[in-house]
């Protein structure tokens, strides 16, 4: 059969070892489409792709002077990363004739589930309503393909899912050509069903059973071709949107586990600082509702019939706290830190001849939670453990969990639940160790979940950083950029740490000698920094100092804060020489997608008109994730709008409008990467203009939403357009965090020019502290009882 | 303990919790009624809206005491039976314009939007850009634009 005959193509280029087999088959570069995936043995047809052959070490000769993520980025690494153990991700086809897939990362809203729907639909020719989609709990033999972050869903599963999905779909026109005396190839099929030109047919579910193996067999397929796409590219709905519009869609604390009590954590009122004792144990054990205390490293446990109870029992506790490493730490004291540490410029700061832009730039903390906050459901017995929680690295939290309790990792399973966003948050397991902690102390199930008041002041920040950048002109010409990023420290100990110093020899040679001497931070820097811009020399450095906080990434890593400060100079570069803000940037554009991106939005945003004064347009551009997004806003800060009361709102500038054109590669649905550049647009909104993170002895002042100012409905811009490019390209892109830093470093810009003043300091409100704040002893508020007088 | 009587979707329910508890926490904790997400417990997030006698309030800041016998209190999980139809068309519009992300505060967003459009109904108006800038529920995906839509669309059906 032509199309399962893999000899005849193959030639070996890279071979793997699979439980002592090996083998081996041709290059992909010859066929881009052809691949081999497995009929795996079972009652019913389950089919798995193996892409460790099928992918070619196709990357070219090295340019003179690229940047590495032009040779090789942080996408490629997890790619690579996620290929030995692609074989594994399986695609079920049942005998009621739907197909069922669980896929190994966490939907937080991003949309994968609906992608990944789609994806299989398109391959498998099933409607979508007939694939499920569910998230798989941890699977350690998964290895570093169960990470789900740095925008890397799609880019890394694309293919081995149509391989899984390919493979059945030819399974099943086999077995129908069986049935039906004639070969495959006369056959088709149609939504589900094989169809010969007699007008025979046969529904997928009739020949499941028939077309599965006893045996594991190896099979090639050819991947359906991008002009025969019917699913992929057009624009499909959220798969879970009835469940989410009628409260049916349950997150971690809405799952009913059998005496998995709410449980609540007094914390302490400095950054990671510690509980020594609690003083009043019997008092709080006899309050209404609780039925244990626990002291675990973080704080003082209680468990109780309510949430509501725990708060009440938290305000009650007298505890006695080590203050930790912070005590005595704000915000200058941190950042003089990191001024220290900046590494220093290669061109000197007196040029002879030549002229010089010397910008600095300083970025606050920020908190990365969720709406949802951290929650967990743990029931830790003497010899067993399961876990219920929003886990982007489920296995990592696996083996964290096992460790702690001293279990073994197979006595440990962990549910990985839909979470109420991420942004990084959910990278670490923080809430699920702490829940299986409290509920082994408690020897009970327990519901964890963190008061609003706990996250910005102990959950994970995005860490304070400084920028500073120093480009030189001659002659109407850029001839170097600098940038020096310094940073608190960031913490990968999440798995993209592992990730890389296991994977990092895949990367092309040429990477792998830079990279050779740097940490993990570094290493994720390099691989992620990338100007899109001919500026002569260029080099963007990172030093990290200080790992006393609790930090991670937060809808994104290092991007938006180096595009801000790479953008303002950009237009500051513009201005010294006289030129428009666009006009650089297509002067100096070295890739023909940005070119594209900027110019869509200059043309739709209608780049260059006139506005009254205090008013005015930016414009920025970010290149990472296999694709690049260009932003044109316009902001307002005119004094009647700056100062527009809304109660209890940080309310100041307004951007009135914003276009965005994104370039994601090859789209999946055109209406989920919409949602994400819009989201993105918002978190880059705040982190400009609102969002920060106050440290003042130690404490961070920051308890609730009416303290850190995301983005709220007075601040979004009342215009705003997405572009979807299409580049032309088969391979999709990323998009999660694909906004953020255009859009942060849109704002910036739009603002710097309508005030005429270069912001340094991020947010720009950071100097503002415009509410009271909560108190440190009780760590979390009471809840108000005057709900009634605000109804409406 | 005490009894605490009320209309939860249509349904009259009687619980023995104290006067103080918080209505959110009866809800979701006590009676496992779990639309009405936590994003705070201060009646800054909104996560929790609800309807109380056909107003949007927030459970987390209402003690379980306070509220009457005959009070109709309506989640998420009730609304679409306050309407003709399958689901409410605040509902439906929310569907249309495919506004959630991860969900954990389209609930209240949809009840937040509905007893808007109530209000700027009764008193005779339509909606505009300064009603939905009012609009104080938190949306961390910043899914706000669509909000933005489907509001006027869902007006537009009720």
């Amino acid at each position: 059969m032509h199309e399962s005959d893999t000899s005849a193509r193959s030639t070996t280029e890279r071979s793997h070892s699979d439980g002592g087999e090996v083998v081996a088959v041709g290059p992909a570069g010859l066929d881009r489409r052809r691949f081999v995936g497995y009929v795996l043995g079972g009652a019913t047809l389950v089919t798995a792709a193996d892409l460790t052959l099928g992918r070619a070490p196709a990357r070219g000769a090295v340019p003179s002077l690229p940047q590495i993520p032009e040779i090789y980025d942080l996408e490629d690494l997890q790619t690579d990363a996620a290929l030995p153990t692609s074989q594994l991700i399986t695609v079920t086809i049942r005998e009621d004739g739907t197909a069922a897939f669980e896929l190994p990362r966490m939907e937080v809203g991003q949309g994968i589930v609906t992608s990944t729907a789609m994806i299989l639909a398109e391959e498998l020719d099933l409607p979508m309503r007939k694939v499920e989609v569910t998230l798989a709990p941890a699977r350690p033999e998964l290895i570093f393909n169960q990470l789900t972050g740095g925008s890397n869903t799609t880019v890394s599963t694309f293919t081995p899912i149509r391989v899984a999905a390919a493979v059945a779909r030819q399974q099943l026109l086999e077995a129908a050509a069986a049935r039906l005396g004639t070969d495959a190839d006369r056959l088709s099929t149609i939504s589900g069903t094989v169809v010969d030109a007699a007008g025979n047919a046969i529904p997928y579910g009739e020949l499941a059973s028939d077309a599965a193996s006893q045996v594991v067999k190896q099979v090639g397929v050819t991947l359906r071709p991008r002009e025969e796409y019917r699913v992929i590219g057009t624009g499909r709905k959220r798969t879970d949107a009835r469940a989410a519009v009628t409260g049916q869609k349950d997150f971690a604390t809405d799952l009913d586990v059998k005496g998995a009590k709410p449980t609540m954590v007094c914390r302490p009122p400095t950054h990671r600082g510690r509980p020594v004792r609690l003083r009043n144990r019997k008092q709080i054990l006899k309050m209404k509702g609780v039925t244990h205390v626990a002291q675990v490293p973080t704080g003082i446990a209680v468990r109780a019939k309510t949430f509501g109870q725990c708060i009440d029992a938290i305000r009650k506790m007298d505890v006695e706290w080590d203050l930790g490493d912070l005590a005595g730490e704000n915000d200058e004291s941190i950042l003089e830190g990191l001024r220290a540490a900046e590494l220093p410029m290669a061109v000197p700061d007196v040029p002879i001849l030549a002229e010089q832009v010397d910008l600095g730039f300083e970025f606050m903390f920020r908190s990365s939670a969720a709406l949802e906050p951290f929650a967990a459901i743990a029931d830790v017995r003497e010899d067993r453990a399961e876990i219920w929680a929003g886990l982007k690295v489920p296995i990592l939290a696996q083996q964290n969990i096992a460790q702690i309790l001293g279990m073994s990792q197979d006595q440990v399973k962990v549910n990985v639940v839909t979470g109420g966003g991420s942004f990084g948050h959910k990278l670490f397991s923080d809430h699920a160790i702490e829940a299986a902690q409290i509920s082994q102390a408690m020897g009970k199930p327990v519901k964890l979940m963190w008061h609003r008041a706990d996250e910005p002041r102990q959950g994970r920040m995005h860490p304070m950083c400084t920028s500073r950048v120093r480009a030189t002109m001659l002659a109407g010409q850029v001839l170097s950029f600098e940038q020096r990023h310094t940073s608190v420290v960031t913490d990968f100990s999440h798995g993209l740490g592992e990730i890389i110093t296991s994977t990092i020899d895949e990367a092309p040679t040429e990477v792998g000698r830079y990279l050779g001497g740097l940490g993990f931070s570094e290493t994720i820097f390099t691989l992620t920094q990338e100007l899109p811009y001919n500026l002569g020399a260029v080099t963007q450095l990172l030093n990290e100092t200080d790992q006393r906080f609790s930090t991670g990434s937060m809808r994104n890593i290092y991007s938006p804060d180096v595009c801000v400060a790479a953008e303002l100079t950009m237009d500051e570069l513009a201005r010294r020489m006289g030129k428009d803000p666009l006009e650089l940037r297509l002067e100096l554009c070295r890739n023909d997608r940005v070119r594209a991106a900027i110019e869509a939005v200059a043309e739709r945003g209608n780049w260059g008109r006139k506005m009254p004064k205090g008013m005015a347009q930016g414009i920025a551009v970010h290149k990472e994730y296999k694709g690049c997004t260009a932003v044109l806003v316009e902001i307002d800060c005119r004094p009647r709008t700056v100062d527009r009361k809304v109660r209890n709102a940080v309310t100041g500038p307004r951007v009135t409008k914003a276009v965005i054109a994104v370039d994601a590669g090859l789209v999946i649905n055109p209406i989920g990467l919409e949602a994400q550049m819009q989201g993105g647009f918002m978190d880059g909104l705040a982190l400009t203009l609102t969002s920060s993170c106050h440290l003042e002895d130690g404490r961070f002042l920051e308890a609730s939403w009416d303290n850190y100012f995301y983005t709220r409905q007075w601040n979004v811009p009342p215009e705003m357009e997405v572009i979807v490019m299409d580049p032309d390209v088969d391979q999709p892109g990323g998009a999660g965090e694909a906004a953020v830093g255009s859009s942060a470093a849109a704002v910036a810009c739009a603002y710097a020019r309508a005030t005429g003043e270069v912001p340094t300091r991020f947010p720009i409100n950071h100097d503002t502290i415009s509410f009271r704040p909560k108190s440190f002893i009780p760590p979390v508020p009471k809840s108000p009882t005057n709900g009634l007088k605000f109804t409406y | 303990m005490p009894k605490q009587t009320f209309v939860l979707n249509g349904e009259r329910v009687t619980v023995k919790v104290a006067d103080s508890e918080r209505v959110l926490w009866v809800l979701r904790d006590l009676l496992g009624v779990t639309g009405p997400k936590y994003g705070c417990g201060i009646n800054v997030c909104k996560a929790c809206t609800s309807h109380i006698n056909g107003k949007a309030f927030n459970p987390c800041s209402v003690k379980v005491g306070d509220l009457q016998p005959d009070d109709e209190i309506t989640t998420i999980e009730g609304l679409a039976d306050t309407a003709d139809g399958d689901l409410h068309p605040m509902q439906e519009a929310w569907i249309d314009r495919d506004v959630p992300q991860c969900g954990y505060c389209q609930p209240g967003q949809i009840m937040a939007a509905v007893a808007l459009v109530r209000k700027v109904q009764r008193e005779g108006g339509t909606i505009t850009e300064s009603d939905l800038d009012g609009i104080r529920n938190i949306c961390r995906c910043g899914t706000y634009t669509r909000i933005r839509e489907a509001v006027r669309q869902g007006a537009r059906r009720m």
